[in-house]
């Protein structure tokens, strides 16, 4: 299958720290990656760097290619093509991360025209169509709603939509479950793996969650301080996790494990 | 920029802190800027104390609206007085004028916003009410009222911007304040049986001084703005005392003979108050512990 | 909402009560007896009570409070001791110098300062948008009757463009030369005002900008500058709008200070020389009408905020 998006020894600096480091990372059609890692170990910097939106002052070096074209000095006209377009991506807070003053139709619609070159109505109304696909109630008269009126979980949803909603071949997932209820991750979880299904769109999940990433994701890296730990196949980092750090990380899960089974069969 | 600053209802909105700056090391560039061009105005004003270069009265025959000279660093006025001696005069009043209306704003303002933040939802209510007053009588509104009675003063200019000032202090007051009362460790120390006075000590005007200096600076500024636009109105200090306001008056008929009489006066408040803001700045960079504790995770 | 209008309302009334009281008393309580702080030292007891009559400050304080708010009801503020016209007339004369002035510096500072100040944001890195925050600064550290004075002095007495002040004696029969009187004076009023808003605005985009909501939209292929204009407008306008009464209430202020250095006749200059004379009522008068202006843009700004972002509304 080809490759959609690929990096090579993707580098990231702030004036002399390097803040990621050698990172590949490749993605075909139906492709399921998880980025795993402690907070600060660079996974965030490396979902921005991938869709050419890194903070100003740090610097990226490597290679980021998308449908074989090498991004990575490109123009920002260049890089908008690509985004919500080709790649896409949800974030971690959902509230942040949706126009508090804009109804969410509007803020759906907004790549659709954007990209696709839809008038209003039709944008709007394709707009009302994602929000049913990503499972929202009632979605004529919530298209009208402001972010703070929904709740938090339907607030993902929507930026899930935001994210789809001009079909993507890649999405990109920043802890999309860590702002939520662990009911609604759940839930959250069991419906991006239905639209990836659906769509066929490859993802890059990441997480610090080791079991959420788990569940997911066909391949995993482990990241940590910028570096690459360790990656492979799931089966094989859970089973023989090779780096010291894996090691912990699934030692810490599966007790973690144990401990809530434990309390639930209690 | 005279009126909107009398009133300064809404302080500029801090720099927000955007992560990955550069990092700062040493002395901040705006500190060192603003404290020499303040200390300027400061050192001709103490300087005034013990020496200027003439009498103030003192005119010299045949030698008006003169250019500047060997004689007259600054030239002569209308009268043929000296014009750096009434610089030197005029920096002596706005430091005096500035500092005391400060003095005012501060005792009227952080009384009120503590207790706005401290005494629960009625006290809260009221200062809020006063401070909408307050602020529906700007500065120079206050002056006219208080001039129209007792004459214009320098203690009439000085009363009249320290109290068109303190609602801008309590304001501030209150809202910093009762940010740090909502504090997780401002509740630890009320669980644990801290009484309001000692958490005020303890905990609120530690976390709160650096932001009310950096508001007195600018207050400052505001202030000697104020001075000199009551002077040049005729509603400020009278004469003979100098202020720079009304040397500003007092040259703008004849600003096309001797346009250096209204340039330089107008160049004197201007450093005076971009030294204090400049200073101002400075400090919130130096002093704010959040921008601190930020720049330092960027060095890590 | 209705009930949160009725609060403000509620909330004005008391504001302007109180305002009201507060000319009054800060005119009548304060020691000095305005009658003999109106005339020469040493007149004649009968002079004094002459005028202490025609004050109406011979009558009991509470019937002069009394009369003063009845006055505000019916719109009679009293007469002006030296004019013997009544004092709203005298105010209502000045408004079509001030209120022209006021209005299109304040149009005209919004016009200037909303695109320079995002600019500034935009270019906060490089030179030109670190110039213009210090011509900024600039302005907001110079005195505006400086300002004025030098505008005067370059465009009027140098080049000799336009009159260097003064307003037509005919007032806006002759419109050309009414709006050319008007043209520097609104030229300071506007450099002073903007100066200011241009610190808002900036600052306001720059919060923006950092919004998440903004790398959400770049993230979904808007440009900066469109995600910007996508995004920012709505949520800029909150804070700006805020200023924006300020600036409006020093637009009117402003017009004392700039009505002095540009010798026109509006309501500033009247206040002024009202001031100087010790004509009570005029005084009394005009600063209760400029208070009230001030707390009624400050309800407007409150509602306006309320419009612009719904998440208020649920407030108190």
């Amino acid at each position: 299958m080809t490759t959609i998006l690929a990096a090579e020894h993707l580098t990231v600096t702030l004036d002399d720290r390097t803040l990621v480091k050698d990172l590949d990372v490749e993605l075909a059609a139906r492709d399921r990656v998880g980025l795993i890692g402690e907070s600060g170990s660079g996974k965030s910097l490396t979902a921005l760097a991938l869709l050419g939106l890194l903070p100003e002052g740090m610097r990226v070096s490597g290679r980021i290619t998308v449908d074989g074209r090498d991004l990575i000095a490109a123009p920002d006209r260049d890089w908008r093509r690509v985004r919500g377009n080709t790649v896409s991506m949800v974030f971690q807070e959902p509230l942040t991360a949706l126009d508090p003053l804009m109804p969410i139709g509007r803020q759906i619609a907004g790549p659709l025209r954007l990209h696709r070159g839809l008038n209003r109505t039709d944008a709007q109304a394709q707009a009302v169509h994602w929000c049913e696909r990503v499972g929202l109630p009632d979605p004529e008269r919530l298209v009208r709603a402001l972010p703070h009126e929904i709740s938090g979980g339907q607030r993902q949803r929507v930026a899930l939509a935001m994210a789809l909603a001009c079909r993507p071949r890649v999405l990109i997932a920043d802890e999309p479950t860590t702002a939520l209820d662990v009911t609604v991750q759940a839930q959250i979880l069991s419906l991006f793996d239905e639209l990836i299904e659906e769509t066929s769109v490859a993802l890059l999940f990441i997480s610090h969650d080791l079991p959420v990433v788990a569940g997911l994701a066909q391949r995993l890296i482990v990241m940590r301080d910028g570096r690459v730990e360790e990656s492979g196949a799931t089966g094989d980092v859970l089973r023989r996790p090779q780096s010291a750090y894996a090691r912990q990380l699934v030692t810490s899960a599966a007790q973690v494990t144990r401990l809530t089974v434990g309390t639930v069969e209690r | 920029m005279t009126v909107p600053l009398l009133d300064p209802t809404i302080a500029p909105p801090e720099a927000p802190v955007v992560a990955g700056a550069r990092v700062r090391r040493g002395w901040s560039p705006s500190l060192v800027a603003g404290a020499v061009l303040l200390g300027l105005i400061l050192a001709l004003a103490l300087v005034s104390l013990f020496w200027t270069p003439y009498a103030l009265d003192q005119a010299t025959p045949g030698g008006r609206l003169a250019g500047p000279s060997a004689d007259h660093w600054a030239g002569t006025d209308r009268l043929g007085r000296d014009q750096f001696t009434q610089l030197m005069l005029g920096a002596r009043t706005a430091v005096w004028v500035g500092t005391a209306a400060v003095a005012v704003a501060f005792a009227l303002g952080l009384p009120l916003g503590l207790l706005a933040a401290a005494g629960g939802r009625i006290a809260d209510d009221a200062v809020i009410g006063v401070v909408d007053i307050l602020i529906a009588f700007p500065t120079l509104l206050l002056a006219m009222l208080l001039v129209t009675v007792y004459g214009a003063s320098t203690l009439v200019a000085i009363i009249a911007i320290g109290v068109g000032v303190c609602a801008e202090v309590a304001r501030l007051t209150r809202i910093s304040a009762s940010r740090i009362f909502t504090q997780d460790y401002v509740l630890a120390a009320r669980t644990s049986g801290t009484g309001p006075i000692m958490i005020l000590i303890r905990h609120v005007l530690p976390n709160i001084w650096h932001t009310l200096l950096v508001q007195a600076t600018l207050a400052f500024g505001i202030a000697v703005i104020a001075e000199a636009s009551l002077s040049y109105l005729g509603l400020g200090t009278p004469p003979p005392a100098p202020s720079w306001g009304r040397m500003l008056q007092e040259a703008q008929p004849t600003v096309s003979v001797a346009p250096w009489n209204v340039l330089l006066p107008g160049i004197a408040v201007a450093i005076a108050v971009i030294g204090v803001n400049l200073l101002g700045d400075g400090l919130r960079e130096t002093l704010d512990p959040q921008l601190r504790r930020n720049r330092r995770a960027v060095k890590r | 909402m209705l009930g949160y209008l009725l609060r403000r309302l509620g909330w004005l009334v008391g504001s302007l009560f109180l305002a009201g009281s507060a000319v009054f008393f800060l005119l009548r309580v304060l020691p000095g007896d305005p009658a003999v702080t109106l005339l020469a030292v040493g007149s004649p007891p009968e002079q004094i009570e002459a005028i202490r009559h025609q004050l109406g400050t011979d009558r009991p304080l509470l019937t002069q409070y009394g009369d003063w708010f009845g006055g505000l009801f019916t719109g009679n503020l009293g007469d002006s001791l030296f004019t013997r016209t009544p004092v709203l007339e005298q105010i209502v004369d000045r408004l079509p110098v001030t209120l022209p002035l006021a209005l299109s510096a304040f149009v005209a500072s919004i016009l200037v300062a909303v695109p320079v100040g995002v600019f500034a944001a935009l270019r906060r890195r490089n030179a030109a948008g670190v110039a213009v925050s210090g011509l900024a600064q600039l302005g907001i550290a110079l005195p505006i009757f400086w300002v004025g004075i030098v505008v005067v002095w370059l465009v009027a007495v140098q080049w000799r463009w336009l009159p260097p002040g003064g307003f037509p004696r005919n007032g806006w029969q002759d419109p050309g030369a009414a709006v050319q009187s008007l043209v520097l004076p609104v030229v300071t009023l506007t450099i002073a005002q903007a100066s200011l808003l241009v610190r808002y605005v900036r600052s306001a985009t720059l919060d923006v900008l950092n919004q998440e909501y903004i790398r959400t939209a770049r993230s979904l292929g808007y440009s900066l500058p469109r995600a910007l204009w996508r995004h920012g407008l709505r949520n800029g306008a909150a804070p700006v709008v805020n200023v924006l009464g300020v600036l409006l209430a020093g637009s009117l202020l402003g017009t004392v200070v700039i009505e002095s250095v540009f010798a026109l006749p509006g309501l500033g200059s009247l206040l002024l020389t009202s001031v100087k004379s010790r004509d009570l009522p005029v005084v009394q008068g005009a600063v209760f009408l400029m208070t009230a202006t001030v707390l009624l843009l400050g309800l407007a700004v409150d509602l306006i905020q309320r419009l612009i972002d719904p998440r208020l509304r649920g407030q108190a």
